[in-house]
């Protein structure tokens, strides 16, 4: 069949593309298209009757006419070629090369629509990740497997954290190495290169895979893009046993890409135009991140998103939010202060901590020190609202404690250098610092063999 | 209708909504479609065309494909070997998906959900002999299911009549005939086992009872301040990271009921990870054995295809059903049911229906009181008594209760423990909300506390929760003028409301001690706490300085009884209360005395 070509479009518009009696075509097969020029378009069937297949057309529909119109319907899901050679490569949302070096070629292609992974086949994500950045060890861990996204907002630093994170990632006592998907879906050519850049320095490059669609790129391709980046992380990570590190930004975009998509096929929304499967979506892109049973390798993903408008209730962070398992929350207000990265502890979370912390992963004390540093800041950002309102002075002694405790956790706990690597031993004995300037019976979520260990004015 | 299956072929297809041409087809019938014998379920009717949702995903399915009906809606198979499974949505079992399948659920397999090789030893009714009339939901017999569970094998819901024989003791499998029944037209019914029962149609009883006893979930803020009633309906709902997972994990470990269900609808495949990992080490603290012996998963997990997450809610609550007809207490645990009103709004959307609120169907509200309304304590068919209980999550978008979903299920339950992303953000956990939560049956649930464990239970519990209304009215002066505005005795209260928080309803899931309070220990703490309030209230009146009492030390401890002694060692936290006491004592008469002096 797929060498026959159809002239029947009867409608085009917006990124679709309507052809009428074409009998029996799968749904979700990948079609071309030939325009007038002769120039070859990507497509996938996205409703299918004998009378009518709706198709979904990457490069947009502008300068189609109907009448001239060729379509061949290539009997296949959209599918990418998987190799170790892709290693090192940069592709488009497409699957195919954008560094000017030929295609991949192998026999194993396999449809980026994986099947969803069994649960029963899964194995709980428990080891610790060090990242060398304080907010996140201490108070918000990464474990191998996770999918912790950070939240982001424009014209914040989240760029330099991701690659800090992908720079400085590694678990304590294992030095095989990660290697990296980079997804980006309609970033800027700055950004793109400020990734290839960050890569080429710290010398991962020949370790990463690179899928990236610019902000000029058609926004149907950034749909197909993660799922071409997740089924290579797939094959890195359950065929070659690597651990896999899969960065994507800027998940709004994608978002967005799929709301275009949606309103042009006159799907129902649900909240700010998008569509009601929004959560599904997003969720088949994040949950194939994780652990197999009997399988060595493991994807870990962090996607970027920026909060549009600053607001963390906006659908795109706030499904996110449901799905993953946590969020790193950035702060303007943080940026502004010049606190670099400007990490939001109080919203920010890791839901698989709790399993990867503690006395057989990091450090015994772990777990309370993260508790208690919680909530000293919570009982310290009240302190400073009050203190915005009545003056400073008018505070207790033990209030005014609480306003001095929350600027050194921000100066020296929060903040800390682009290339400062800071290990988990280290980033606790900071956090004793810190906690040291209490006496130990205000500190309740330690217990008292904590206390008499590592409070400074115990030891 | 005739026995011969329908055949047909497929006429359309847009994502899981496949339009099919299959005469004959009944509205609600189980299809088959494609070579790949896709499953699912026909949502209406047409002429000759209907519309069918299919549970798995649809790529690379064509027009022109066959399609074959079923004869039956969808259906659950209730019998021995259900607890301690996990299922998907639609009842496959996973772990045997795993070992035939490996890592990825196939489409078009569909292994029987209960092992059909496995013996179990059948243990007849005594009382139960041949030629006997015998009614649907009687006991013909029993089955060791677990360890724990001991299986009540019931004559299906819809057959009835004259007991021809019944099977002696001995080991059968499933698909043996354990017993035969004659119904009033004749026909002669070979029981086994287990039976089937389509999902969508609750299973009948005698009659509705009024719950009496509350579910104990060794959670303090929940039993103490908030009581569901086992037969009850609750609902949890609260933005991402305000902990309802953990709260339904909590509840799932601890919760005195017979048989858990836990389903996973719409939400993370590592969750159910976690209990599959940690439940069979855990001990159900009533029986001492593995809390999986009771325990059963219903897993359709975010990213699985969305109509089988629309079905999941009621496979799980028509296995509840059944063990409720078993006279047991079970506890329906649904995380999240926003996710399953999502999947009604993604198919309502694909079949074009009008949208009314954020472009949920008009059909929401309806739906969703049917489900709850499955929930109840009920005098069942054999005159025995049995109960589910259901505890919905819901995910608000944004966090904001007034969005459909909540709103409609806050009229429907009885209890309402509302999460709050203040508490989760200053890490107060359970972050269980004393403003919003609600209960319904905390007369009910006070009979119960007042009869077992103190009869001053009713009264404690009015005063902590005004004493944190107090606290909130005060901190809102603070916040204001700031704390020196604040009388002494005003001043208390705040150290009173912050002693509750911390020594009460604070509490840890992952502490081994704090993780599970038994309701001696949860009224043993409230009492010993605001005893403390009211000595120190007491002193305050006498002319001490807050500041003295605020720093007793006694108060620090105060905070961590709730680790410090488990549900056993109760004299140990009466011997602390006693020292607690005399500190007091011990101020009261230095200050009696210097205001003898003074007079």
């Amino acid at each position: 069949m797929s060498a026959k070509e159809y002239r029947t479009a009867s409608s085009a518009r917006g990124g679709l593309l309507t052809v009428a009696d074409v009998p029996n075509i799968a749904f979700g097969d990948r079609v071309h298209i030939r325009d007038q020029q002769g120039n070859t378009r990507n497509g996938q069937v996205i409703r299918s009757a004998n009378d009518e297949v709706l198709i979904q057309v990457f490069e947009g529909t502008a300068e189609l006419d109907l009448e001239s119109t060729w379509v061949r319907f290539l009997d296949e899901p959209v599918e990418i070629a998987l190799s170790p050679e892709i290693l090192g490569r940069i592709f488009n949302g497409l699957g195919e090369p954008r560094d000017f070096r030929p295609p991949i070629v192998s026999n194993l292609r396999r449809s980026i629509s994986a099947a969803a992974f069994n649960p029963a086949a899964r194995t709980y994500p428990r080891e610790f990740i060090q990242t060398g950045v304080s907010t996140i060890d201490g108070l918000n861990s990464l474990v191998r497997g996770q999918k912790l996204p950070i939240f982001s907002a424009s014209g914040l630093p989240h760029n330099r954290l991701a690659a800090q994170i992908v720079r400085q990632a590694k678990l304590p006592d294992d030095d095989s190495r990660f290697s990296v998907v980079f997804a980006a879906m309609g970033v800027s050519y700055a950004d793109a290169r400020f990734f290839e850049e960050e890569f080429a320095s710290s010398g991962v490059l020949g370790n990463v895979v690179m899928f990236v669609n610019m902000a000029d790129d058609p926004p149907v391709e950034r749909l197909t893009l993660p799922r071409m980046a997740l089924t290579a992380a797939e094959y890195l990570a359950f065929d070659l046993d690597r651990h896999v590190l899969v960065v994507m930004t800027d998940m709004t975009h994608y978002a967005e890409a799929l709301r275009e998509v949606a309103t042009a096929k006159g799907d129902v929304p649900a909240r700010k135009g998008y569509p009601g499967y929004l959560y599904s979506d997003l969720a088949e892109i994040y949950e194939r991140s994780g652990r197999i049973k009997d399988r060595h390798g493991s994807i870990t993903l962090v996607p970027v998103l920026s909060m549009p408008s600053d607001d963390i209730t906006h659908p795109i962070p706030d499904l996110t939010g449901y799905i993953t398992e946590g969020q790193i929350v950035l702060s303007r207000e943080l940026h502004n202060q010049g606190i670099y990265p400007p990490v939001h502890i109080s919203p920010s979370l890791s839901r698989l901590m709790k399993d990867g912390i503690g006395k057989d992963f990091t450090r015994e004390d772990h777990p309370h020190v993260s508790n208690q540093l919680y909530a000293l800041y919570a009982r310290a950002l009240e302190t400073r609202n009050l203190a915005s309102i009545i003056g400073a002075d008018e505070l207790s002694a033990r209030d005014r404690r609480y306003l001095e405790f929350a600027d050194a956790f921000e100066q020296r706990f929060v903040q800390q250098g682009e290339d400062e690597d800071r290990s988990i031993e280290e980033t606790l004995n900071l956090a004793w610092d810190l906690l040291s300037s209490f006496p130990p019976q205000a500190l309740t979520r330690v217990n008292e063999t904590e206390i008499a260990k590592y409070h400074r004015q115990s030891a | 209708m005739t026995q011969e299956q329908k055949k047909g072929t497929i006429q359309e297809i847009n994502g899981p909504i496949v339009t099919i041409r299959l005469p004959g087809v009944q509205n609600g019938e189980q299809v088959r479609i494609g070579s790949l014998g896709l499953y699912g379920e026909v949502i209406s009717l047409e002429g000759d065309e209907a519309l069918a949702q299919i549970y798995e995903s649809t790529e690379m399915v064509r027009p022109g494909e066959p399609v074959e009906g079923l004869g039956h809606p969808l259906s659950v198979e209730l019998g021995p070997g259900l607890i301690g499974g996990i299922f998907d949505g639609v009842q496959r079992p996973l772990e045997e998906m795993f070992l035939k399948a490996g890592d990825q659920i196939p489409r078009g397999l569909s292994p029987l959900p209960l092992d059909r090789e496995k013996l179990w030893h059948f243990q007849p009714s005594e009382n139960l002999e041949p030629n006997m009339p015998i009614i649907n939901g009687a006991r013909l017999g029993v089955v060791q299911e677990t360890e724990t569970v001991e299986h009540r094998v019931i004559v299906p819901p819809d057959i009835e009549g004259e007991l021809i024989e019944l099977a002696p003791e001995g080991d059968y499998n499933l698909e043996e005939t354990i017993a035969q029944v004659r119904d009033r037209q004749g026909r002669v019914h070979h029981l086994k086992l287990f039976h089937r029962w389509p999902v969508r149609k609750p299973r009948p009883y005698q009659s509705r009872d009024n719950g009496i006893e509350p579910l104990i979930t060794g959670q303090r803020i929940l039993d103490t301040f908030f009581p569901l009633l086992k037969g009850s309906k609750c609902a949890v709902p609260g933005p991402f990271g305000a902990g309802k997972t953990v709260v339904q994990h909590q509840v799932a470990r601890w919760a005195n009921a017979d048989i858990v269900i836990y389903v996973g609808c719409g939400e993370r495949g590592n969750e159910l990870v976690d209990v599959l990992d940690s439940f069979p080490k855990l001990k159900d603290p009533y029986t001492g054995r593995p809390l999986m012996d009771r325990t059963l998963l219903i897993a359709n997990t975010s990213n699985m295809p969305v109509v089988a997450r629309e079905a999941s809610i009621y496979v799980g609550i028509t296995i509840a059903e059944y063990y409720r007809d078993q006279g047991y207490d079970v506890v329906m645990l649904a995380d999240s049911t926003s996710r399953w009103a999502e999947a009604l709004r993604e198919v309502s959307g694909r079949l074009g229906q009008m949208p009314v609120e954020e472009g949920y169907p008009a059909y929401l509200a309806s739906r969703l009181a049917a489900f709850y309304e499955r929930a109840g304590r009920v005098e069942t068919m054999d005159c025995g008594k049995g109960s589910v209980t259901l505890i919905g999550a819901v995910s608000p978008p944004g966090g904001d209760f007034s969005e459909p979903v909540t709103s409609h299920t806050k009229e429907i339950i009885q209890t309402f423990w509302a999460l709050s992303k203040e508490l989760a953000d200053a890490r107060h956990y359970p972050a269980i909300d004393w403003v919003d939560s609600f209960s319904a049956d905390v007369g009910t649930a006070a009979e119960w506390w007042h009869e077992n464990i103190d009869r001053g239970w009713e009264k404690r519990r009015a005063q902590a929760l005004a004493m944190l209304a107090r606290d909130a009215e005060l901190s809102r002066i603070v916040n204001l003028v700031g704390p020196e505005a604040l009388s002494s005795a005003q001043r208390w209260v705040l150290e009173g409301a912050a002693l509750v928080k911390d020594g009460v309803l604070q509490q840890s899931a992952l502490d081994p001690v704090d993780t599970f309070s038994s309701p001696e220990k949860q009224f043993m703490l409230l009492d010993l706490v605001l005893t403390v309030y009211d000595e120190g209230a007491a002193l305050i009146e006498l002319g001490v300085p807050v500041q003295e009492l605020s720093e007793m030390p006694v108060l620090a401890r105060l905070r961590r009884c709730k680790e410090l002694y488990d549900s056993s060692q109760t004299d140990q936290l009466k011997a602390f209360r006693d020292e607690a006491l005399s500190d007091f004592k011990a101020i009261h008469s230095e200050y009696a005395q210097r205001g003898e002096q003074t007079a």
